[in-house]
């Protein structure tokens, strides 16, 4: 029988933090800047300058420390790790080695097998790179300093991760934690949620870890579980092989569907830490600590409890709508705006997750207002519009945004309900279709349907069903 | 001198800092380093028992500054500083990943 193997993983997340500024200068975080606009002589390293820690990320980190139920470092500080390489500007990357802020932490996940606890090694605070650009023209690299100095937490897990299952239950987790703390957008895609991920082989029920890989580049959950499945057939061969798993750092290709070793072994990762003079130590008073405790939001659970309470919604509803903060936000804003909870929780749960889904977007993506969405249904339920006008305009809303009554005004999609005229167009349908006519007056009740169908084709879909029916039924 | 660094040693720092050492500044090299890990064995000689490590001179802590952008675009001045400019960006040698 072939032998059974059993997957270790362990992750290292980096997640980048929404402040306006970097982790130690005032220059701006915002992106799509032209090259180089946001930097100053402490994010490009020059000689003499001093680092000072931005009082919010240090307030972010704890707060992420707080939700994942680690133990708060109470007196910490800044280290240097030590490397060349002109995207780090300079010649370390301040980070935290010795006394990183959170410790010993878990979140719980839920897959198909169950519960379970997943464990926090630790969270650190670290300042990014810059961005390089290989010019192939002039064989040589440009830099642009305008992401170095942007404020990272990275979430070290322990290795209690067995498959790809668990690890997107774990990354979906830490997302929802994160974005309901308002401490980053955690967009894989876009880069402002990284997760590297280590992994090892061994055979079951042995108890010593095999040698781990770390694998790089992974910028969504499908890569990521590609790329576990992958990095574990291709150990689990070696092994099978009579080989030996060379610790190293991997790069996946996503594309390819493999991976290839990034660093050579001469070049053995040696990063010389030591504590960084320029930053004072940071000293946490137990009041600044309750302080931070009293102002974490209301989590999920809180959430769907309340939901349940207040706005009488089904529970898979509410289950859908609090697994993305921006969805919840929006759903409350909508709500006190309209005072109609069933009705923007079906426009969410039905249209909205429709159109994500065709379109492979994310709920963060969403980008109409809670304004414009209350509008909307202020207008179906005015009948000012039908439902059909009204999904119509709803698609072009979650598209751009717009205003739906000056669009339904513009385009002139007010329903009609000038009796005269709807009266005309039923009597013209009646007369164009003996054929319905007949057949609904022989008793098959569905040919109804048909003729009010024409009717709205007629008007232009812009007459309200209800009248239609009630006139055809009237006239017939 | 107690200590010795191996031209193992020394080669290894000189591929982490970067640098080429030609022979004779190995030798000098090997023997600055030697001198101050003679230093640190002298400092170890102390009796550092109950004393807690330290990691900063100075009696101060929480330094911090709020979070408001208070630089603007000073690429211009930057770029001063840069070895070779191209579209706003450093040059540097071309880099592998
Ligand atoms: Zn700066």
């Amino acid at each position: 029988m072939a032998k059974q193997y059993e997957t270790v993983i362990g992750l290292e997340v980096h997640v980048e933090l929404a402040t306006k500024t970097k982790i130690f200068c005032g220059c701006s975080t915002a992106f799509g800047g032209a090259p180089n606009t946001h930097t100053c002589p402490v994010c490009t390293g020059m000689p003499g300058t001093l680092p000072v820690l931005n009082k919010k990320v240090l307030e972010y980190a704890v707060a992420v420390g707080l939700a994942t139920n680690c133990t708060v470092t109470r007196y910490g500080k800044f280290d240097r790790k030590n490397y060349f390489y002109p995207d780090n500007p300079q010649n370390y990357q301040i980070s935290q080695l010795y006394l990183p802020i959170c410790r010993d932490g878990s979140v719980e996940i839920e897959t198909e097998a169950g519960k379970k606890q997943v464990g926090i090694h630790e969270i650190h605070m670290e300042e990014d790179a810059g961005k390089l650009i290989h010019d192939e023209w002039e064989d040589c690299s440009l830099v642009d300093y305008n992401r170095s100095g942007v404020p990272l937490i990275e979430i070290v897990s322990e290795p209690d991760m067995r498959n790809a299952e668990e690890v997107i239950a774990y990354l979906e987790k830490l997302r929802m934690l994160i974005q309901y703390l308002g401490a980053s957008d955690c967009k894989l895609q876009e880069g402002s949620m990284r997760a590297d991920v280590n992994l090892s082989v061994r055979e079951a029920g042995a108890a010593e870890f095999g040698t781990r890989t770390e694998m790089k580049n992974l910028n969504s959950f499908r890569a990521i579980a590609r790329a576990i499945e992958g990095e574990r057939e291709r150990q689990i061969e070696l092994i099978e092989s009579g080989q030996k798993v060379v610790q190293e750092t991997r790069r996946w290709d996503d594309g390819k569907g493999e991976s290839y070793a990034m660093r050579s072994k001469e070049d053995a990762q040696d990063y010389r830490y030591f504590p960084d003079p320029d930053l004072a130590p940071i000293v946490i008073s137990d009041e600044w600590l309750a302080e931070i405790k009293a102002a974490q939001p209301e989590f999920r659970t809180e959430k769907m409890a309340r939901y349940k309470k207040e706005y009488g919604i089904p529970d898979y509803d509410i289950e859908i709508i609090t697994g993305s903060k921006h969805m919840a936000d929006l759903f409350e804003e909508t709500v006190r705006l309209c005072g109609e909870p069933k009705k923007v929780s079906n426009w969410l749960m039905v249209e909205t997750l429709r159109l994500l889904k065709e379109r492979g977007m994310d709920p963060e993506d969403i980008c109409f207002s809670p304004e414009n969405l209350a509008k909307l249904i202020r207008l179906v339920d005015g009948k000012s519009i039908n439902g059909t006008v009204a999904k119509e305009v709803f698609e072009i809303m979650f598209e751009k945004d717009i205003d739906p009554e000056k669009y339904v005004e513009e385009k002139g999609l007010e329903t009609v309900s000038d009796e005269g005229a709807l009266r005309r167009a039923v009597e013209e349908v009646i007369a164009a279709n003996p054929k319905s006519v007949e057949d609904y007056r022989n008793g098959k009740g569905k040919a109804i349907g048909f003729l009010v169908g024409q009717t709205m084709k007629a008007m232009k879909g812009k007459a309200d069903p209800g009248m239609v029916n009630r006139l055809l039924k009237e006239m017939l | 001198m107690a200590n010795k660094i191996s031209d193992e040693t020394i080669e290894y720092v000189g591929i982490l800092a970067k640098l080429e050492l030609s022979g004779e500044e190995k030798e000098a090299a090997k023997a600055d380093m030697g001198r101050m890990l003679d230093y640190i064995d002298k400092l170890g000689e102390l009796d550092t028992d109950g004393v807690e490590p330290m990691s900063h001179v100075f009696a101060v802590q929480n330094v911090f500054r709020e979070d408001v952008v208070t630089n603007g675009d000073m690429r211009a001045d930057i770029l001063k500083n840069a070895p070779g400019e191209k579209d706003g960006m450093f040059m540097a040698p071309r880099t592998f990943e």
